[in-house]
């Protein structure tokens, strides 16, 4: 069975220099699509990630990165949308760098697929009517 | 027989009125032939939902004891500055304006998160807002402070006057620069990175009337969710503007004034709006019904996407510079495909006015005509048309003299 999950992983300074990512690649043949990176060399390091991957290498995946020292959360921050002050335009379409949103055909809404969004907040402040918000 | 605006407010007192929307039009009219949809259907409805920026709303707040003279003073509405240049305790609240202490483009992009658009729809919404005022102070209006919660309920009148709304036809913007650029058109990403439109299309109340042979001085519309009335035709309006062989303008041409009782609308069809980097403004609702009288006036009505053209502007250099140049034209059909091509390049297309929401406003105004609720008008001056010669001219900026 395939998981995936939006992780943030705190790096502690001594490790910051290790290929942690490449490990998960290509010792548990997972998959990343990172969506944040903050990494200083000798300072603490900061990567917010979607990891996919089949379940047991993705388990094998996290017990690694926790032997390793890598604290890990689960991503809390999220972009919802406010569905009473959206109006459908459409301006957020063509920002979105994954195409989360798209047009229904027929009745031209616009539809947010919650699962492409990878929180880069673009769409927050590009929004006319401020409809859309970001959680932490 | 010529049908007439009196004839047709007969049939919608009866209920018995035929009403359809500028979207459904367009197949009833081909199916049915002209000549017979025209006697058949007696008004066609059209809307529109887009950032308005020329748009205020007029407010008596009544005279607090003892008086004081707002005209002339500083006031304040939920920190949003109004102008006072008028009479004693009336004030103008234009759309796009900020409160003193906005940061605007000083952190560039600016947010502009709250300005005077947001305030008209939370006073459409019936909230209480902050009215903080300062006075000069005169003999017969003494008091030269005051500090106190407003409500749309409880004051005077609350008129919603927008001098320039509803634009028939508008550009296509694009940025061909290398970094990405903030407009009242949206974000603009570079090298041709999208295109952003903002008009409503075969849908929209100007362009299913083109010549504005029906719409006029007096002519009741949907404003905001409640009625208002042409009020006059907008500034900048252009009615010599490029046109094509259905006398549909091919570039931004005319505009209407509008005007309407605020007390009566509703927040869903006036909403503060923020255009990163750029500034605030109010999103207005706005829908216009086209009496069919005959039909070349229906014939106007079945305009459909794909035959009204929009110039696309380059939003980085032709546009700032006042620089004629567009990078060719498209059809709404286009731009509604999700895609357009600009020198040879596919570029994805957004747009700034909801669709959806004009279908909507279209739907209610067919509504209302249908259960008689709404009865059409007879404008009492029309707009001025092609002949009249009008055309929208750059400022001649002249040295003032010692």
């Amino acid at each position: 069975m395939d998981v995936s999950r939006r992780i943030v992983l705190h790096f502690p300074p001594n490790i910051t220099g290790q290929p942690v990512v490449y490990r998960l690649v290509k010792d548990f043949g997972l998959t990343f699509n990172l969506l944040k990176a903050s990494v200083s060399p000798g300072e603490e390091g900061l990567l917010v990630m979607e990891l996919s991957g089949e379940q047991k290498n993705y388990d094998k995946g996290i017990k690694y990165l926790t032997e390793t020292g890598v604290e890990i959360q689960s991503l809390s921050q999220d972009v919802v949308r406010d569905e009473s002050r959206c109006t459908h335009c459409g301006a957020c379409i063509t920002i979105c760098p994954t195409e989360a949103f798209s047009l229904e055909p027929r009745t031209r809404e616009v539809l947010f697929d919650h699962n492409k969004c990878v929180v880069c907040g673009l769409c927050v402040k590009a929004c006319p009517p401020r409809a859309m918000i970001l959680h932490f | 027989m010529a049908k007439t605006i009196a004839g047709i407010n007969e049939k919608i007192r009866k209920g018995k009125a035929v009403v359809v929307t500028a979207e459904e039009v367009i197949n009833i009219a081909k199916e049915k032939g002209i000549s017979r949809a025209a006697e058949e259907i007696d008004v066609v409805t059209t809307g529109t939902f887009s950032p308005m920026c020329g748009s205020g709303a007029f407010f008596n707040v009544g005279h607090s004891r003892p008086r004081i003279k707002l005209g002339g003073g500083k006031v304040y509405l939920n920190d949003v500055p109004v102008y006072t240049g008028i009479a004693a305790v009336d004030i103008f609240l234009g759309a796009t304006a900020l409160p003193d202490d906005d940061p605007k483009n000083k952190f560039y992009p600016g947010e502009f998160n709250y300005g005077g658009g947001h305030v008209i729809e939370e006073m459409v919404a019936g909230k209480d807002i902050r009215l903080t005022a300062t006075a000069y102070g005169t003999d017969c209006y003494p008091r030269k402070k005051l500090e106190t919660l407003i409500n749309i309920k409880d004051i005077n009148e609350a008129i919603l006057f927008n001098f320039r709304n509803a634009y028939q036809n508008y550009n296509v913007a694009v940025n061909l620069s290398d970094k990405v650029i903030y407009t009242y058109m949206g974000v603009l990403k570079p090298s041709l990175g999208n295109a952003n439109y903002s008009t409503a299309g075969q849908l929209s109340p100007l362009l299913n009337d083109p010549y504005y042979k029906t719409i006029g001085v007096g002519t009741k519309i949907f404003l905001g969710g409640g009625i208002g009335y042409v009020a006059w035709h907008g500034t900048q309006h252009n009615p010599t503007a490029l046109r094509g062989d259905n006398g549909v303008p091919r570039r931004g041409a005319g505009t209407l004034a509008v005007i309407g009782d605020l007390k009566q609308m509703k927040p869903e069809w006036l909403v503060g709006t923020s255009m990163l980097g750029y500034g605030c403004t109010l999103t207005v609702g706005i829908g216009i019904p086209i009496p069919i009288l005959s039909e070349e006036i229906l014939r106007y009505t079945m305009v459909s996407d794909a035959g009204i053209l929009a110039p696309v502007v380059d939003y980085s250099e032709a546009y700032p510079q006042m620089k004629p140049d567009i990078l060719g034209e498209v059809s709404y059909a286009d731009l509604k495909s999700g895609r357009i091509k600009v020198q040879g390049k596919d570029v994805l297309t957004a747009s700034l006015s909801s669709y959806p929401k004009a279908v909507g406003i279209a739907s209610i105004l067919k509504k209302w005509i249908e259960e008689g609720e709404f009865l059409l008008t007879e404008p009492v001056a029309l707009l001025p048309g092609v002949e009249s010669g009008i055309t929208f001219k750059p400022l001649k900026e002249r040295p003032i003299g010692e």
